[in-house]
């Protein structure tokens, strides 16, 4: 990955985001979206987190594999099912999947 | 000494951010940690995070790129996970005063925790809570994540610590609260009713592992927005 492309991922992704925070205190003035259109952006968020979660697990390049991430995550799962804080959370995916890599040798 | 609401809303913002600034403080370590190892180089990593201040966009950003995908496909995935603020800034803009900077300040540090610390109930927000709690947790986003960037290089790479599978976990535990039930108190006004967000997040899922072995890297998590399509079957109107 090029320095300039990293370079215009954060310079885009930053201006785009201010300007999707800003666009309703700025433009609208308080004036709700209709609501089938708020429908539709409020499941983008679960959609692509879930395609995140799909892809960061099981994903290799673009080859699809269970390896040790899956039992870290799967720990993560349950962790998250108990309400655990959330950095205990991210802390349990990674130690458990870097005990497994250890112990697979 | 005397306190006036003011003040009172101020303290009481940066006070109920204190456990979730610990917790992003946690995050910004690990998004230092791994951005570099995507392939950001940690100046880049330290100003994505001053400016674009949104956590899931940034792993997804760092994450279509550490796999190899273009830069388009990055800030698609990124703005399209960010895309939520639009309608959550519609819901805070009636209770926001002021000069069009202090607006825009507003809207940089309403991320999805600052909002629901502001949220009243009823649909009410109070911008003092926002800016305050907004305030701390930007700021422990951007000393975790220089947190990370120099701690990063110490502790080498991050696949051996299974920080590729904090990734995962992380968005996960993002995903939750968007998957539950959530029709009361601060989430009133955007709540969705009954299973549509979990229905869209395992069509998302689905989506984007399908189409893993097909297309590029990035793709198959941008068409998984196509999820939300979910949201045109509407239930019957509740007024």
């Amino acid at each position: 990955m090029s320095t300039t492309a990293v370079w215009a991922v954060v310079i885009v992704t930053g201006v785009a985001t201010l300007a999707l925070k800003a666009a309703g205190p700025l433009l609208l003035g308080g004036r709700p979206l209709p609501e089938r259109v708020t429908g539709l952006v409020t499941l983008l968020g679960p959609a692509l987190l879930a395609a995140l979660v799909a892809i960061g697990t099981f994903a290799d390049g673009q080859r699809l594999v269970i390896d040790a991430r899956v039992l870290g995550v799967g720990v993560a799962a349950v962790a998250i099912r108990l309400r655990a804080p959330v950095l205990l959370v991210v802390v349990l995916a990674a130690a458990v999947t870097a005990g497994a890599r250890a112990l697979n040798g | 000494m005397s306190e006036g609401p003011q003040e009172r809303s101020y303290r009481h913002g940066a006070r109920a951010a204190l456990p979730l600034a610990v917790a992003v403080f946690g995050f910004g370590l690990s998004f230092g940690v791994l951005a570099p190892a995507a392939g950001m180089s940690g100046a880049a990593a330290i100003v994505m995070s001053i400016t674009t201040f949104a956590g899931s966009a940034q792993f997804a950003a760092a994450s279509v790129l550490g796999a190899g995908g273009a830069a388009a496909t990055a800030i698609l995935a990124a703005v399209m996970l960010n895309a939520r603020y639009l309608p959550i800034g519609v819901t805070v803009a009636p209770w926001l005063e002021g000069s069009v900077w202090t607006r825009l300040l507003h809207a940089h540090l309403m991320v999805d925790e600052s909002w629901a610390v502001a949220a009243e109930g009823s649909g009410r927000f109070n911008p003092r809570v926002l800016l305050a709690a907004g305030a701390s947790i930007w700021t422990a986003w951007v000393l975790g994540t220089i947190g990370g960037v120099v701690f990063g290089n110490v502790i080498g790479d991050p696949n051996r610590l299974g920080l590729d599978a904090a990734f995962p976990a992380l968005f996960l535990a993002l995903l939750a609260p968007q998957v539950r039930d959530r029709g009361s108190g601060a989430f009133r006004g955007l709540s969705l009713r009954g299973r549509l967000p979990l229905a869209a997040a395992l069509l998302g899922a689905a989506i984007a592992l399908v189409l893993t072995p097909f297309t590029p890297a990035g793709v198959p998590i941008v068409a998984a927005g196509a999820a939300c399509l979910l949201g045109l079957r509407r239930e019957p109107a509740t007024s």
